[in-house]
């Protein structure tokens, strides 16, 4: 196409013309070149076993961590119980009857003296030590129980309590000589049974193994990702697309780019000084919050975003852009109409690795305050809050025997929100992806 | 060099146009007239800057980075580059069916659709069906695709997706129609529908085609164009062209001395 070369005439028709070979022919059955060969055959063995061997290790760990979990954590969804024989008769219960009827029941029952009603009741059921058997939670059980039929306030009940966190570990066969015993009498008494530990699923973290539950973390958790997916997707997306579609290319965009590409490698404890010199103490957020939790993990998760969109946005043919502005679509109509929506699966493939990224977060939050005790489930984004990883982290370093298979239990509830959350992902994903 | 050969009311006039990308000058000092009756062809070896003169006429080398042009290019007597010129509704008069067929990955239907109804040409539901099946009748196409017309576009054979890609040009009833070597990636059964197609649509589009086929350039087109680095070597009617030339280049080009 340049220069005057194109000009000097050839032959119409540009047949091959073949020159006469002047070297020796190729000796393709030598001994060298069967050597060759299996040299060549072998490099193809060893490259497939090494890729094998790799694919075998990680998913021998990944089972490794599988087995290990359920087996540790499973028994953190079941609990011990005991059938506790109480007569309310003869129990110094401080109730009026009439209370129990109404809205009233709780806040009656709150101020009943049920735990000295339980503890009593047990040691002289149990005899002495009775009362250590019995877990904090079995208020609440009594407390239901009474409430479903205020009737057995007149006489003796037997009601299925939650055994403490020695007694259960004992059942479960990890416990001290002591309770080993007692759980042997009880097992005797027909006292014990194993239920489902619902409580687990419903409550929050607590001073007692028998008594904490993950909820109050999974809904922070909940909370913060929502919070972190409404400001880091959005803003992931149209920076991603302004580099890729509007800016100009200069060294203010390259300096832009290689921020954004460090952004996304910054330790995550920096996020978390960040967030709290930032959100905390400037901008005067509360402490613990599913919101400033949110928003420091959302600085974390946009990079991600952005570096994922833009290869997807690079990644749509150009004969689609020009197709559409050929035919007088405006550049924001080829970006919404078209470009958008074909990178949009690779954009969702970036937020399910950023959003993965973020549930696990652990540091960032700690130095927001996220570590705190927080007894009851947060009711919006401004409640204080703990979140799955932090609280998994707690309890890994609470002293409570009881508190390691909660631990599992609770990285096994962690490991199905993540799943559940790269499920939804990824089936958005496969439902935007377009067939060529 | 050619001289100019004026045509009155011509639909879209070129004087003097230079193209630069960046500093190289792709274009040098070309002027053209295309009007409705003619099938214009424009020939020319590979790097010529045949194509590149097409992208000027509907301003598509405005998404080229640092390309710039020069000179004066008229759509019925208006500078297409002047202030009050919007590109966007430029595009939709002078329509362009490029090199490799790209229709969107969405049905056939929506794939005709989508220029009419961005600029709002259907009133209604009916009046976009109607707007469709015109579109696809004129394109040659619509008897192959009725029966499947939400089936993706995607999964057409290449002559039938290059004959969509003109379907979807004309819906938006173009002025004038770019065609950039439209059946270069085509069979040439593929090939000679699109030029059946062309002779079709000749006098209600002003049509301007790209080919590096000579005998394409023989078949479809009245007038002919011969590019040469950048420069308009000759131009004129095809058949004087392709029997007379003038230019020793031109005669060079057409009997294969070069490509």
């Amino acid at each position: 196409m340049t220069g005057q070369a194109t000009l000097t005439p050839q032959r119409p028709t540009s047949g091959a013309i073949s020159t006469p070979r002047t070297a020796a022919p190729t000796e393709w059955r030598s001994d060298a070149m069967r050597r060759r060969i299996a040299r060549r055959y072998s490099a193809e063995r060893r490259f497939k076993m090494m890729g094998l061997a790799a694919v075998l290790l990680s998913a021998g760990f990944l089972a490794f961590l599988l087995i290990t979990m359920v087996g540790n954590g499973a028994r953190g969804f079941m609990r011990t119980e005991i059938a506790l024989p109480i007569d309310f008769q003869r129990s110094a219960i401080l109730i009026d009857p009439a209370l129990l009827t109404g809205g009233s029941a709780e806040q009656a029952l709150a101020s009943a003296n049920l735990p000295a009603v339980i503890d009593k009741a047990a040691d002289i059921a149990f005899g002495e030590g009775g009362a250590r058997m019995i877990s904090p939670a079995a208020q609440a059980a009594v407390r239901k129980a009474i409430i479903a039929d205020p009737a057995i306030l007149n006489g003796t009940a037997t009601i299925t309590v939650p055994a403490s966190e020695g007694i259960d570990l004992a059942a479960k066969g990890q416990g001290s000589t002591a309770n080993e015993a007692a759980v042997a009498r009880l097992e005797r008494a027909g006292a014990l049974s194993t239920g489902f530990n619902l409580r687990f699923l419903t409550a929050s973290d607590g001073t007692d193994p028998t008594l904490v539950g993950i909820w109050g973390a999974l809904k922070g958790s909940l909370l913060t990702m929502a919070v972190t997916l409404a400001l880091s997707f959005p803003v992931g997306v149209f920076a991603a697309l302004y580099l890729e579609e509007y800016a100009p290319r200069n060294r203010w965009t390259d300096l832009i780019e290689v921020s954004i590409n460090n952004l996304a490698a910054v330790p995550s404890i920096i996020f978390g000084l960040l967030g709290l010199a930032i959100f905390l103490n400037l901008m005067h957020l509360p402490r613990s919050a599913p919101l400033v939790g949110g928003m420091t993990l959302a600085l974390m998760t946009m990079p991600v975003i952005v570096i994922a969109g833009r290869n997807a946005i690079k990644a749509v043919p150009p004969s689609i852009r020009d197709a559409a502005l050929g035919i007088g679509a405006s550049p924001v109509q080829v970006v919404f109409h078209h470009v958008l929506p074909l990178a949009l699966p690779g954009i969702l493939t970036g937020t399910i690795i950023g959003m993965a990224r973020a549930l696990g977060e652990t540091a960032p939050l700690l130095m927001i305050g996220m570590r705190a005790f927080v007894a009851s489930p947060p009711g919006g984004v401004m409640d204080p809050a703990s979140v799955l990883p932090v609280q998994i982290f707690l309890w890994s370093d609470e002293v409570g025997h009881g508190f390691i298979e909660k631990t599992s239990a609770a990285i096994i509830v962690l490991l199905a929100f993540l799943l559940t959350m790269n499920s939804i992902a990824i089936y958005l994903r496969n439902k935007f992806e377009k067939k060529w | 060099m050619a001289e100019m050969q004026h045509i009155p009311n011509a639909k879209m006039s070129a004087q003097g146009v230079n193209v630069f990308y960046g500093e190289k000058q792709a274009i040098r000092d070309v002027s053209i007239e295309v009007d409705l009756e003619h099938v214009t062809a424009l020939i020319g070896p590979s790097g010529c800057g045949k194509s590149t003169f097409l992208r000027t006429l509907n301003r598509m080398n405005d998404t080229v980075a640092g390309a710039r042009v020069e000179g004066r290019i008229t759509l019925d007597g208006e500078d297409i580059y002047g202030s009050d010129m919007d590109v966007v509704q430029l595009r939709a008069r002078v329509g362009m069916v490029f090199q490799k067929p790209n229709p969107f990955p969405k049905t056939i239907y929506e794939n005709v659709a989508y220029g009419p109804r961005i600029h709002g040409l259907a009133h209604g539901k009916a009046d976009l069906d109607e707007i469709v099946e015109k579109s696809l009748r004129r394109a040659g196409l619509w008897d192959e695709v009725k029966d499947r017309l939400h089936e993706s576009g995607t999964a057409l054979s290449g002559g039938q997706q290059q004959r969509l890609c003109i379907g979807r040009a004309i819906a938006v009833e173009p002025e004038v129609i770019l065609m950039d070597e439209p059946c270069s990636a085509l069979d040439p059964i593929a090939t000679a529908r699109i030029e059946e197609l062309i002779l079709d649509l000749r006098g209600n589009y002003a049509i301007v085609i790209v080919t590096h086929n000579m005998q394409q350039a023989a078949r479809v087109s009245q007038r002919t164009a011969f590019f040469h680095l950048g420069r308009l070597i000759e131009q004129g009617a095809t058949t004087e062209i392709f029997t007379n030339p003038r230019e020793e280049r031109t005669k060079d080009y057409i009997t294969g001395r070069y490509g």
